[in-house]
């Protein structure tokens, strides 16, 4: 193999490392349906960078920062589960970004379009995950504390607002990566699927952790290797691939 | 000796719901607060209010260098959630950035084997988990501990072991309590001083003046009973 292709593999293998970390803390805040949802909010940015001829990942990060704004002042204000508000209000992004597109645009944005990035966007773009990565191993402890009990975070002096804050952004940096290779309806799955699976075979955190994010990776990898040779476009396969590890888990499932 | 807590016209209000009204008291440093009253008197909100989760009006005084630690009623998590106890309380290790010996010492106070807490926090019994949230708080090395119903699912034989738990950590440790609890019995063997709430107003003082059947009738609404232990 030359050192073009590995070298265009880093930037997936990056975004799938940094989903799965994230993707581990998400599912334990049981924010494994409001992940799918969050990411569609990217769809009206992309598709409005594309009318004005701007730079679509830049408008879909845009949308999802002010996505996760939205999620997390919901959840100073309401204090319960919000997944009802989130539910409505991203399906809504996701028909107004749907309006905003048509035809392969839609698709691409949709369900990603692997191409050859540039050396600046590559550059960019493993700059980014390796913040969400430093980010998800920095702050494990205090997201973990907040998770288990935001009473108890906030005795220990955890500032539980700005922690939750700080999570969504990097959950919102997580998705703009993948929106290249996997598109607004399938990189929430790739963040969900392979943190499912850690959960479902792990019996400690960082068991969870280490599953998920080989999960993501390896998917991500066999996926990009696999989708040329097979004829079928990539997005679609990495997640097929990613399910078929959350299945085979249920069957290794360890007894409780 | 000084106060360790000073609260005074605490008013706790959701929307238009008082949940506390003008509430005034202080406990003194080193001594055991039990706070009573019947279901939707405050309680719990009192403890979130004092530990500043919820919004309040009036002021609430914590003695210099206070540290809290804090023990809540329950929490709000999946019985599956591949979280051991050792890496919980390895969470808060690195916070503080306190050694690992430090969660070894937390769980030899509170009589919790490494092998217990080396499980997922969703397979601890009743007593292993409060025991396990007991160790978290005292990692910190707190000078004050606030409990909400600390023997809430945990058998009769766990709650006293649990109220001896905390009795061995006044004494030993030096530590302020304020345990809400519906144990009566326990209350009255453990507690120095009792903070009995109702929806209408509060008492405060030691057991044998709050624990009176009069009282409690006027709290709680109907006549409320528990035993009476003559070794206290």
């Amino acid at each position: 193999m030359s050192f073009r292709p590995i070298a265009e593999l880093l930037l997936p293998l990056g975004m799938a490392a940094a989903a799965g970390l994230i993707g581990s803390i998400a599912v334990m805040r049981r924010m494994t349906l409001a992940s799918d949802a969050i990411s569609h909010v990217a769809l009206p940015g992309i598709t409005a960078a594309m009318l004005i001829g701007a730079n679509p990942v830049a408008g879909g990060f845009v949308a999802l920062v002010l996505g996760a704004m939205l999620v997390w002042s919901l959840e100073r204000k309401i204090r319960v589960p919000t997944e009802a508000i989130i539910g409505v209000v991203f399906s809504a992004a996701l028909a107004v970004g749907s309006m905003l597109a048509s035809g392969q645009d839609l698709i691409e944005a949709l369900f990603g379009a692997p191409r050859h990035a540039g050396t600046a966007e590559t550059a960019v773009g493993l700059l980014a995950a390796a913040a969400v990565i430093v980010f998800a191993l920095r702050a494990r402890s205090r997201l973990v504390v907040t998770l288990v009990s935001p009473d108890i975070a906030r005795t220990i002096g955890i500032d539980v607002s700005r922690t939750n804050l700080f999570f969504l952004l990097a959950f919102a940096l997580t998705v703009a990566l993948g929106l290249r290779y996997l598109g607004v309806l399938l990189m929430g799955s790739l963040i969900i699927i392979p943190a499912a699976t850690g959960k479902l075979l792990a019996k400690s955190l960082a068991g969870m952790r280490r599953i998920s994010v080989v999960t993501a990776m390896g998917s991500t990898l066999a996926g990009s290797l696999a989708a040329p040779a097979l004829g079928v476009e990539t997005g679609p396969l990495v997640i097929v691939i990613a399910a078929a590890c959350f299945f085979a888990g249920l069957l290794r499932r360890p007894e409780p | 000796m000084a106060n360790a807590l000073d609260v005074s016209h605490l008013t706790v209000a959701f929307g238009k719901t008082t949940v506390i009204d003008d509430l005034t008291f202080g406990v003194e440093a080193g001594r055991s607060l039990a706070i009573i009253g019947p279901n939707g008197s405050g309680k719990t909100v009192l403890l979130k209010a004092l530990i500043g989760a919820v919004p309040f009006r009036g002021a609430v005084r914590w003695a210099p260098d206070t540290r809290i630690g804090y023990v809540p009623q329950k929490l709000d998590i999946e019985r599956d959630l591949p979280l051991t106890g050792l890496e919980f309380l390895g969470a808060r290790a690195e916070i503080a950035r306190a050694s690992r010996e430090e969660a070894a010492r937390a769980l030899d106070l509170v009589d919790l084997p490494p092998e217990a807490a080396a499980q997922p926090i969703g397979t601890l019994s009743g007593g292993q988990f409060q025991r396990l949230l007991l160790a978290f708080a005292l990692m910190g090395r707190p000078t004050v501990l606030l409990f909400d119903e600390p023997t809430a699912g945990v058998d009769e034989p766990g709650q006293e072991e649990i109220y001896a738990l905390f009795g061995r950590l006044k004494k030993n440790e030096g530590l302020t309590l304020l345990i809400i609890s519906h144990e009566l019995t326990l209350v009255n063997r453990t507690a120095d001083d009792v903070l009995c709430l109702s929806r209408r107003r509060a008492w405060l003082g030691p057991p044998v003046d709050i624990l009176t059947p009069e009282r409690l009738r006027e709290a709680y609404g109907s006549a409320v009973h528990f035993h009476v232990h003559e070794d206290r």
